[in-house]
């Protein structure tokens, strides 16, 4: 647990005027996601500690290099959690790098993703400036919503010193059914149609996996109503489905996660499939390439993240929409300084 | 700017010629009906009035008035209480009421795609035949548009369990001022590069001109139950709220009325309120079946242990939406007991609802002007209405000077100016307490990353490092709202 806000900030200025770029290093648990950048390291791992924790608020503040395993420690000591799951990928992983990556778990299609859950943020930006937006409140229009621009923006926008997170309770109850499927997709999307408390649904070599929470008797009659066999230690089934342990994400394949409608039809592309989020995230391995895999995650209406392999990892973006993201890359980092080319090559 | 004479002529003649005499406003009682939005004590006539009908017109409209430098503001349906889309006397006002078609439900996929002009409301009605609601339920719901929504990011009772517009919206297509078509956003979650939806949400209209929307729907829960709880001290009604969420229930709704709110409500609606409480609960629970029957237990007890003198559980539908009705006349109600009110729109951290609310209360002492309290508790989104007199000699000057003291102490307890309403031109002088200038600064450079000429909407959401003045509010004369047919909360 420390401060180290003035001495980042200092060298954050330093690289802004002497013009060098600069990589913002954490936990080093997601290097292998994106794109490489080649540029001096800023160490933010060492700022570190949660600020302000109320259970009654559920709010939490911390700065970015506190690690997400203490934090979801102290969180569940008072029976709460981070709604959105986020993959850890190790235990170094830190807050500042689960909402630079916008990265979120099992649950991102019923309680939201990363984004939905910010609510304030404090950055250094391109020009060494420290600032605040957002707030520790759930309703605040003040402003742009910078703090949501940031999640996800792998640290190309600036250095996310402190987060604030909406947090909620832990529910009282969790059991995961499984049975088998051969349409998964229909049935997985169409859990979320009906009143009951699904919030996890995946579909693993054969088999749909639901997650049921909540009060302990709606928990227990929806049980009843799906059917299907209860998983015995069911949590870890979906930690190693979120850390990509399951034996599914064993092989030395590139891996692709295709986002789509939760309905829509599975893309024409060879290889293996896992689907989780309800049927909206599919994982391919395939050694089919770049293009042919972005195509055909388009045709689904969908886009396509090289995950791990060699090739660009984002899916491009088109027209006025990369014109409107380089200027909003000079907006906050007129000299792109930080994490040049993480995202996109061009910024 | 300036921008007379010939060179406005022939700009007219263009916009004539594109989008056909009938579509082109330029009469002053033609004028009249969008001088002003829900906060009306701004009002200007703007040089023109638009009403294009296709995505072609709107990037046509925005190409030709930023070759002419001339300001453009978008406008639903004018519901808006912070003057944001109050015209500019030398600019258009840009209506998208012709965009009022739903295009799609997928009740597959559970969204719906709807043009900027629809309403609300619609959408749940439309949705509602395959068992789906959109969550977003701002009390104008009847009449403002979803493209006003986005651009305000609005809330309604249901966002503390369901969230605000940013968390239920999929994609967006946006004119830029430039005339660019944008496609941000996708049924597919979380797109790639910049979180551009959630930036554009809540922009109140500064960066991009809402052509189409996508939105979540969710199914119908299967119950509501809604209880009222009774206090005779409001410490103890708003410890209770902390209480609820610490007792790991997220309820759907949880607002608080204070005393003099109660009565005033109760004599309007008849609601069967506790009139000689200091301070009501309503609280909503939402889900299964078996989950509100477990919530409402836990509930009551949580109420009864934080000091209730009573707790009422609506026996049906009837009683439920009786003690909704209350709540939602509370603001008519208040303006029936003053000739006029103020309301603001702060938000603090629920801990610190308990001194806030006391804090509030003696500066109502100290500048001798009443205040009833009607909120939304469970996010801490407080409306203060400070009742005064217009016509009281420095009745005006006193209620803004206190209402200045009510948005310094939310900022003070961590919290912000505005919850829901948006800045628009009544809230610029509170942002420069809340953002220093480099903050500004930053937001001006986002303003000009999709606006190089500062011409959409300009002046309004963000104030310029040079002004720094006084606190605005929704000004209320002698019980006359704005849309008094509406609901409020
Ligand atoms: C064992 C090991 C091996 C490594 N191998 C490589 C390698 O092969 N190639 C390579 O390029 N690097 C490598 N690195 C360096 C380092 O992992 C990455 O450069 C760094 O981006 C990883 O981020 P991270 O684990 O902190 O991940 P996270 O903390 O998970 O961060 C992920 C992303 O978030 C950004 N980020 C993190 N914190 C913040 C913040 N506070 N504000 C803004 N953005 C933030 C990072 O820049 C990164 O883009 C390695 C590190 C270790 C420890
Ligand atoms: C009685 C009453 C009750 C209310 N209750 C609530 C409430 O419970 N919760 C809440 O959050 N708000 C509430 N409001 C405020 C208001 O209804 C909301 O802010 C609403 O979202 C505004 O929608 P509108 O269509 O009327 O937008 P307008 O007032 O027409 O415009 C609002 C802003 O959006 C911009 N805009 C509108 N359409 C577009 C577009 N297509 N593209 C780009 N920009 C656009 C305008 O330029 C302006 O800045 C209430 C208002 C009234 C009068």
């Amino acid at each position: 647990m420390a401060d180290i806000e003035r001495r980042l900030q200092e060298l954050a200025k330093s690289a802004i005027d002497s013009g060098t770029p600069i990589a913002i290093i954490a936990g080093g648990t997601k290097s292998f996601l994106g794109n490489r950048v080649a540029a001096e390291p800023l160490h933010v791992a060492g700022h570190s500690g949660i600020v302000d924790y109320d259970p009654r608020e559920l709010v939490i503040t911390a700065r970015c290099g506190t690690k997400l395993e203490e934090i979801e420690q102290v969180l569940s000591a008072s029976s709460q959690m981070l709604p959105f799951e986020p993959p850890r990928f190790g235990g170094a992983a830190t807050l500042g790098g689960a909402v630079a990556c916008g990265l979120s778990g099992p649950r991102r299609p019923y309680a939201g993703s990363v984004r939905d859950h910010v609510l304030g943020c404090r950055i250094i930006n391109g020009r060494g400036e420290i600032l605040n937006f957002g707030g520790k409140v759930m309703k605040n229009v003040a402003g742009f919503d910078v703090s949501r621009l940031m999640t996800g923006a792998f640290g190309t926008l600036g250095v996310l010193l402190e987060i604030s997170l909406r947090v909620l309770p832990r529910p009282a109850a969790s059991l995961t059914l499984v049975r088998e499927c051969r349409d998964p997709v229909p049935y997985l999307c169409g859990l979320a149609s009906k009143p009951i408390p699904v919030d996890a649904a995946a579909h693993v070599e054969g088999l749909c996996h639901i997650r049921l929470s909540g009060s302990v008797r709606a928990v227990s009659e929806a049980r009843n109503q799906l059917g299907g066999d209860t998983l015995d230690g069911h949590e870890i089934f979906w930690e190693d489905l979120r850390e990509q342990r399951l034996p599914f994400f064993g092989s030395d394949a590139p891996l692709w996660r295709i986002a789509s409608g939760p309905s829509a039809p599975m893309p024409n592309l060879q290889g293996t499939w896992m689907i989780d989020w309800g049927g909206s995230q599919r994982w391919l391995k395939s050694m089919a390439g770049e293009g042919e895999v972005r195509q055909a995650a388009e045709a689904i209406g969908g886009h396509a993240t090289l995950f791990r392999g060699e090739g660009n990892a984002f899916h491009p973006l088109k027209g006025a929409l990369g014109v409107l993201h380089q200027r909003l890359k000079a907006a906050f980092d007129p000299k792109g300084i930080f994490n040049p080319g993480r995202l996109y090559p061009e910024f | 700017m300036q921008f007379g004479g010939s060179g406005r002529e022939s700009l007219i003649l263009a916009l004539r010629a594109m989008l056909g005499e009938e579509s082109v406003l330029t009469e002053k009682e033609e004028l009249a009906p969008f001088e002003c939005d829900g906060l009306s004590v701004y009002r200007k006539l703007p040089m023109a009035v638009l009403l294009p009908s296709t995505v072609e017109e709107v990037q046509g409209v925005l190409r030709l008035c930023s070759d002419h430098g001339v300001p453009v503001v978008a406008r639903g349906a004018g519901t808006g209480l912070s003057g944001g889309a109050l015209p500019l006397k030398d600019g258009v006002l840009m209506s998208l009421s012709r965009f009022d078609r739903i295009i799609d439900i997928d009740p597959v996929q559970r969204i719906a795609t709807i043009q900027p002009g629809v309403r609300n409301l619609a959408i749940s009605e439309a949705a509602a035949p395959h068992g789906l609601y959109y969550a977003p339920d701002p009390s104008s719901q009847i009449a403002c548009t979803i493209g006003g929504n986005v651009a305000e990011n609005s809330g309604g009772v249901h966002c503390l369990k369901y969230g605000l517009t940013v968390h239920n919206l999929l994609a967006l297509k946006v004119v830029t001022m430039e005339g660019e078509l944008v496609e941000i956003g996708s049924g597919a979650p979380d797109s790639q590069g910049y979180d551009l939806l959630a930036l554009m949400t809540g922009s109140e209209g500064l960066l991009g001109v809402i052509v189409e929307v996508t939105v979540k729907l969710l199914a119908r829960p299967e119950r509501a139950q809604v209880l009222l709880a009774a206090f005779d001290d409001v410490r103890h009604a708003a410890e209770a709220v902390g209480a609820v969420i610490s007792a790991g229930i997220i309820p759907a709704g949880l607002e608080m009325m204070d005393n003099l709110a109660i009565r005033a409500a109760e004599d309007f609606a008849h609601a069967g309120y506790p009139v000689g409480a200091e301070a009501i609960l309503l609280c909503e629970l939402d889900g299964t079946n078996a989950e509100v029957s477990e919530h409402v237990m836990k509930v009551r007890e949580v109420m009864q242990h934080a000091g209730a003198t009573e707790v009422r559980t609506a026996r049906d539908e009837e009683e439920r939406s009786m003690f909704w009705k209350g709540r939602k006349s509370a603001f008519p109600a208040v303006g029936r007991i003053s000739p006029d009110y103020y309301c603001m729109d702060g938000t603090i951290p629920r801990r610190n609802l308990p001194e806030v609310l006391e804090r509030i209360a003696s500066l109502s002492r100290k500048y001798g002007l009443r205040v009833a309290n009607v909120f939304h508790a469970g996010d801490g989104n407080l409306h203060p209405l400070i009742l005064f007199d217009a016509n009281g000699e420095g009745e005006l000057e006193r209620t803004e000077a206190f209402g200045r003291e009510i948005l310094s102490l939310c900022i003070e307890m961590g919290g912000t100016i505005t919850g829901e309403h948006g800045v628009g031109v009544e809230k610029l002088d509170s942002m420069c307490l809340q953002f220093n200038p480099a903050e500004l600064a930053q937001f001006h450079a986002i303003k000009s990353a999709f606006d190089q000429k500062g011409l959409l909407n300009p002046g309004k959401a963000v104030p310029t490092l040079h002004r720094c003045a006084e606190f605005g509010a929704m000004h209320v004369h002698e019980g006359n709202l704005p849309h008094a047919h509406l609901e409020r909360f």
